[in-house]
């Protein structure tokens, strides 16, 4: 089987999220952006599995534990953010600007 | 050798048994005194019995501890100081200060005139401030003075001896300033304070000259190790003794440094009788008889000792001439004594130095006690009618002869004890010192001159003797009509002091009666063990025959003349009062004015060094520098660090990501490697 294709398609997932949470100012597509990456790791561990052993499928689970753990508390504070400043743009949240 | 110095550390461990032993209660006493008394003053200031029973009875008790270990040493002479080792103070590589006292014949003199007069004055003072609120913290002041005075007088080192140096120095501070609520007094202590401060570091450096070259601070070593280590009149001893003379002119008032004392007389008057007169100020005169064998060693120290003794007690006594103030008369009086005195140690004769401070003790404190009991009658006078005449100032006197009588009779044998009238004490201690110069002048003719200034000031302190009393007690009462009503002798708390006084100062002679006389010069042969070295370096020559007894017609005319011109010019015409006084003109102001040395000190050294305090120290120093440099330039460097800082943390998420992005790709490359 090709290491290749599913490689390159992790490599473009993630970049796309890099590129998202870099440009994107809202806070909820921003961490939709982090979750992108995090799968794009995952898609490149499973793939990766393929040659080093099952360890890399182990991996994932814990990515994904971890990543719903993330995301309860993520969201958690942007609901925070959001009813303090009525906004979820991150323009506005720069309270400990220099 | 070994066993030299063994015996040698051994040698002071032997303690010295009886009353000499329990020397340390003399000093627990009025500390203990100090300490209840403090304590009163904070707790209950009204508890005035209670602070005069424990006040007065402490130093009673330090007198009678004093009297136990006179009759002790008079029994059996030791032949070497008693040492009394409280306990191990400094012990630091070669310096070892034992907290010592050190009994011998000087400090037993020393003792029972601290102890005597103080007790005296102690209970004129109960008297005298009884109507004062800070009735109690008087007392535990004078009980605390009492204290460092003794450990001044008891020290078997000099550490030791400066200890109470410096303590006798604080007191002198706190009770010139006794009434502070009035900024006159409060810089007249300041002024007592700071003008000290130069005389002590001159001890201070001697200390360490000594310690350098002597390996040793306790008297009875420095006796020792002097004429081995040190040559006779080199430079090493005669700094020593120069330095040293520093603080004694400091401590002891002498020119240069004796703008002290006259202010110092702001303090209540058993405060001038005790410190200002009759103890503290003979300090000086105490450390040059302490450490006599470095002055006998150092000719040219002593010379400058009893040339500027000499010079101070002819410029005083002029300056006591044209003083209208009862108690600056006195006090001028006092330094010019004390000039006296260091004529003597300065000439060698430290037996007539220390014969003149016992004698001085007694008349001087005596006269100022006299003067308190004066103003206290002038005070309660002006008191009750309500007036604010000046209660010190002799031109509101006059006539009190007839209102206080003890007092007078009292201050009139005092004034001819200072005067010299034989055979008063003060003749019998002032020609010695005259006789002893003389003597010194056979051989070096310097002494004649400082016999001739001595004479001279014998003839002025006569005239201005007499003259206050003359101005005091004789003539018309200048007080005022209603005030003469008021006018009367004090208690006999008060009264009482002075008659034990006037007796000692008419019998005071005879503790040095000379031979020709029938006497045995018994204070000479007390002190001699102590000053046999120094007599071997410096030999005291008394004129004798002829000489002798023309010098003695000389002293005692020159007396006679100036109690006579003084009773005669005083009274000569009428005295305005005070508030009627036309202006002092010629070289009356320039004496009234003290010779403007005040004011020239003003000029040249206090408003110089508040320049240079104010405008270098202060505005460059401490604001450019300190503040400017130090403090706000750290704290600017800081806050530019900080700005630096602050501008990583724009606030945009995106920056933080690249930065990460760029540091986690450097640092994968670095991995990867």
């Amino acid at each position: 089987m090709l290491l290749g294709p599913p490689l390159l398609l992790s490599a473009l997932l993630f970049t796309i999220g890099v590129a998202g949470v870099i440009l994107r100012r809202n806070a909820i597509v921003l961490f939709m952006c982090v979750e992108l990456m995090l799968n794009a790791v995952n898609l490149s561990f499973v793939a990766l599995s393929q040659v080093l052993g099952l360890g890399g499928q182990v991996i994932v689970f814990f990515v994904m534990t971890v990543a719903a753990a993330e995301a309860a508390v993520g969201l958690a504070i942007i609901l925070a953010i959001f009813r303090h400043t009525r906004s979820v743009d991150l323009k506005n949240i720069n309270l400990l600007q220099g | 050798m070994a066993l030299l110095q063994q015996a040698a550390e051994a040698a002071p461990a032997l303690a010295p048994g009886g009353a000499v032993a329990w020397v340390w209660l003399a000093v627990a006493l009025p500390l203990a005194g100090f300490l209840v008394n403090g304590v009163l003053a904070l707790r209950r200031p009204q508890a005035k019995t209670a602070v005069s029973l424990i006040g007065t009875g402490v130093v009673v008790g330090a007198f009678l501890v004093a009297g136990a270990i006179y009759l002790q040493l008079r029994a059996q002479p030791p032949e070497a100081p008693l040492i009394v080792n409280l306990w191990r103070w400094i012990p630091s590589g070669g310096l070892d200060i034992r907290f010592a006292f050190q009994v011998d014949q000087l400090s037993t003199v020393m003792l029972l005139i601290v102890t005597g007069v103080g007790s005296l004055i102690h209970l004129f003072s109960v008297g005298y401030m009884h109507e004062d609120p800070g009735y109690a913290r008087f007392f535990s002041y004078l009980n605390l003075f009492v204290v460092f005075m003794l450990v001044l007088v008891l020290g078997a080192s000099l550490p030791v001896t400066f200890v109470g140096w410096e303590g006798v120095g604080l007191c002198s501070y706190l009770l010139i300033g006794f009434w502070f609520s009035d900024k006159a007094n409060a810089d007249a202590g300041k002024k007592a304070f700071l003008v000290n401060r130069i005389g002590d570091l001159g001890v201070l450096i001697a200390m360490f000259l000594i310690f350098w070259n002597l390996r040793t601070l306790d008297f009875v070593a420095i006796a020792e190790q002097a004429p081995v280590r040190l040559t006779a009149g080199g430079g090493i001893v005669t700094a020593m003794a120069l330095l040293l003379f520093l603080g004694c002119a400091g401590k002891s008032a002498q020119i240069p440094l004796y703008v002290w004392l006259p202010d110092a007389m702001a303090g209540p008057t058993p405060v001038s009788a005790l410190i200002h007169a009759a103890t503290m100020v003979t300090a000086g005169v105490y450390l040059v008889a302490r450490t006599n064998i470095l002055f006998s060693m150092a000719p040219l120290a002593s010379a400058v000792v009893a040339g500027v003794g000499a010079l101070t007690a002819l410029f005083a006594a002029t300056i006591g001439l044209r003083q209208y103030d009862i108690k600056r008369v006195l006090a001028y009086s006092t330094i010019s004594q004390l000039g006296y005195m260091f004529l003597a140690v300065g000439t060698g004769a430290y037996v007539a130095g220390i014969f003149h401070l016992t004698t001085h003790a007694f008349f001087k404190a005596l006269l100022f006690l006299g003067a308190g009991s004066v103003i206290h009658a002038m005070h309660h006078a002006y008191h009750a009618t309500g007036s604010h005449e000046d209660a010190q100032d002799m031109r509101n006197m006059g006539g009190l002869r007839r209102y206080l009588p003890w007092t007078f009779v009292l201050m009139l044998i005092a004034t001819l004890a200072i005067s010299g009238v034989p055979p008063l004490s003060g003749f019998f201690s002032k020609d010695e010192i005259l006789a002893a110069a003389f003597g010194r002048g056979e051989t070096n003719p310097f002494w004649k001159l400082l016999w001739g200034m001595g004479l001279l000031t014998a003839l002025l302190t006569a005239f201005y003797m007499m003259r206050l009393l003359a101005m005091t007690f004789l003539g018309e009462n200048r007080s005022g009509a209603a005030e003469r009503e008021h006018l009367h002798e004090a208690p006999w708390i008060m009264t009482g002091p002075l008659v034990v006084l006037g007796l000692l100062s008419v019998v005071g002679g005879l503790l040095d009666l000379p031979h020709w006389l029938g006497g045995h010069e018994a204070l000479g042969r007390w002190l001699e063990p102590g000053l046999a070295a120094a007599n071997r370096n410096v030999p005291v020559v008394m004129p004798e025959g002829s000489t002798q007894w023309a010098l003695l017609g000389a002293a005692v005319a020159v007396a006679a003349i100036g109690l006579l011109l003084g009773w005669r010019t005083t009274l000569a015409k009428p005295i305005p009062t005070a508030q009627a006084a036309p202006p002092e003109r010629g070289f009356a102001r320039v004496l009234f004015r003290k010779y403007y040395i005040d004011e020239l000190y003003n000029a040249l050294l206090v408003r110089p060094l508040v320049g240079i305090s104010r405008w270098i120290l202060w505005k460059g120093v401490d604001q450019g520098v300190v503040d400017g440099a130090a403090v706000n330039g750290s704290a600017a460097v800081a806050r530019a660090l900080g700005w630096i800082g602050s501008r990583l943390q724009s606030g945009h998420l995106g920056v933080y990501v690249v930065v990460f992005l760029i540091g986690a790709v450097w640092l994968l490359r670095a991995l990867a490697r």
